[in-house]
């Protein structure tokens, strides 16, 4: 973060105590906002955040921005309606600009397979609150701006959902906002200081090891992305994650508008304009894990062909950055969320594709979690033990990358 | 991604060709038998460093790689 956010977002960084009430792992957008939630709904102050890196430096600065509720499954279109929800106000509580814009999410099919999984989807999110009803294919022609309705020849457009409620915002902004709240309220927000290890007495997590000395506390979240599972070994808790990398990019300005954000399952894509007027587009993990975050050249060209072939404006554009950022993708395509087998070591982790849009409220719930002792409601379904307990959510279809 | 895999028929061929194959890795520490099945099917070692694992040549001459990849800089080590 520059000299000129740091003053236009009042941020107080602090010193590493000796001991806290809790200790987080991780100065993303999940971290902050379970600090800012214990702080600001549970007045619970005595946290750090630790960070290794900057804050919001990991995958909420590099991810594509997206929420949206239109999940598979009733466990997940709650949650993430939930999360939908809090970030309408979010701006309005945090007294900051997110560039929040829910403008409509497009998610169309090429197969009459995904034309029935879309039909499905609509029903499943009305029933648990989520606003998505089934498309035609002429009112997707009409609605969606340079859309090409027999891509290749081979891919017709045969309908989709629209999901009235999907949105962007701007990811360090949001990042920044949780982060000035919570140090506001008295939260240690420490950057560049690096968690070694985790000291753990009789199943109960007693201190953390940092590169700056030893913090004694009773309470552990580890809010890491990518290196969750390197994380959770200290503790000797093992994890059903697995890293991968992820690339997305974006093209020079488009000087037309592009109102809509619009994914294509059988394609495997998604595209969306920024406010800068830049076309941004993601795609699917690389197969195999790795820690690695070096962008390719096979990413771009393979998704190139199949993003010009059902937008055709786009072959104008160039390719102006592109980026990797590393998934913790669940066997289940859910994330993993609460309690350990180690007392006072919570996790929020296994958030893949789909950590960002999810902030608020997993912010939120890890907080109640904290503060009360007790799983809420809307995250007991994506507890750690679900494998175990032959309750795996897979939805996998959900992720839209896929 | 950029991984390129030599192929002791085919020579160098990038990974676009190539499937990711599974190497399960249950601890030894597990002995209980549906704990051993849990982490089976849902549990991995995810580290950061070398790790063994199978390749399969789809696109080209349809046989099993064994390698060791660098998983922080995705270098194929053999």
């Amino acid at each position: 973060m520059n000299e000129f956010w740091e003053a236009k977002v009042a941020l107080q960084w602090g010193t590493l105590k000796p001991s806290y009430d809790v200790v987080i792992i991780g100065g993303g957008g999940h971290g902050l906002a379970t600090a800012y939630n214990l702080a600001l709904r549970h007045g619970i102050t005595n946290v750090a955040v630790l960070e290794r890196s900057y804050i919001g430096g990991g995958n909420s600065g590099r991810n594509t921005t997206v929420i949206r509720s239109n999940y598979g499954k009733p466990e997940p279109v709650r949650f993430y309606q939930r999360s939908l929800e809090l970030y309408r106000d979010l701006e309005a509580e945090t007294e900051r600009w997110m560039m929040h814009d829910e403008r409509g999410l497009w998610w169309i099919t090429h197969t009459e397979a995904g034309r029935r999984t879309e039909i499905a989807r609509a029903e499943i999110n009305r029933a648990f609150g989520a606003d998505t009803r089934f498309a035609e294919p002429e009112e997707i022609e009409r609605e969606i701006p340079g859309i090409n309705m027999n891509p290749a020849g081979e891919f017709p457009v045969l309908g989709g959902s629209f999901h009235a409620g999907g949105a962007t915002a701007r990811h360090d902004r949001v990042v920044w906002a949780l982060a000035e709240g919570a140090m506001r309220a008295g939260v240690d927000i420490i950057q560049g200081v690096e968690v070694t290890g985790l000291k753990v007495e009789n199943n109960q997590i007693v201190g953390v090891e940092t590169t700056q000395g030893s913090i004694a506390t009773e309470t552990v979240v580890s809010a890491v992305g990518g290196h969750a599972t390197s994380v959770a070994d200290m503790a000797g808790v093992r994890l059903p994650i697995r890293t991968h990398p992820l690339q997305a990019f974006v093209t020079n300005h488009y000087e037309g508008t592009f109102d809509a954000i619009v994914a294509s399952i059988d394609l495997g894509f998604y595209v969306s304009q920024t406010a800068r007027g830049e076309m941004l587009g993601g795609a699917h993990i690389d197969p195999q894990p790795s820690y690695s975050r070096r962008s390719d050249h096979h990413f771009i060209s393979s998704i190139a062909k199949r993003i010009t072939a059902l937008f055709p404006f786009m072959g104008d554009l160039r390719v102006l950055r592109q980026w990797t950022g590393s998934c913790d993708m669940s066997p289940d395509y859910s994330p993993v969320m609460g309690r350990t087998p180690v007392d006072g070591f919570l996790i929020t982790t296994g958030w893949g594709t789909w950590g960002f849009k999810a902030i608020p409220a997993g912010g939120e719930a890890m907080a109640e979690l904290v503060a009360t002792g007790t799983t809420p409601e809307l995250i007991a379904p994506f507890s750690l033990d679900r494998f175990a307990k032959d309750r795996a959510l897979a939805d996998r279809g959900s992720s839209g990358t896929h | 991604m950029s991984l390129r895999i030599t192929c002791p028929t085919c020579g160098p061929r990038s990974a676009e060709e190539w499937i990711h194959g599974e190497m399960f890795d249950v601890p030894d520490s597990i002995t209980d038998t549906d704990e051993w099945d849990v982490d089976r099917g849902f549990f991995h070692n995810n580290p950061e460093g070398l790790v063994q694992e199978a390749w399969f040549h789809l696109y080209g001459c349809r046989r099993w790689v064994v390698i060791t990849r660098d998983t922080r800089t995705d270098e194929i080590l053999s």
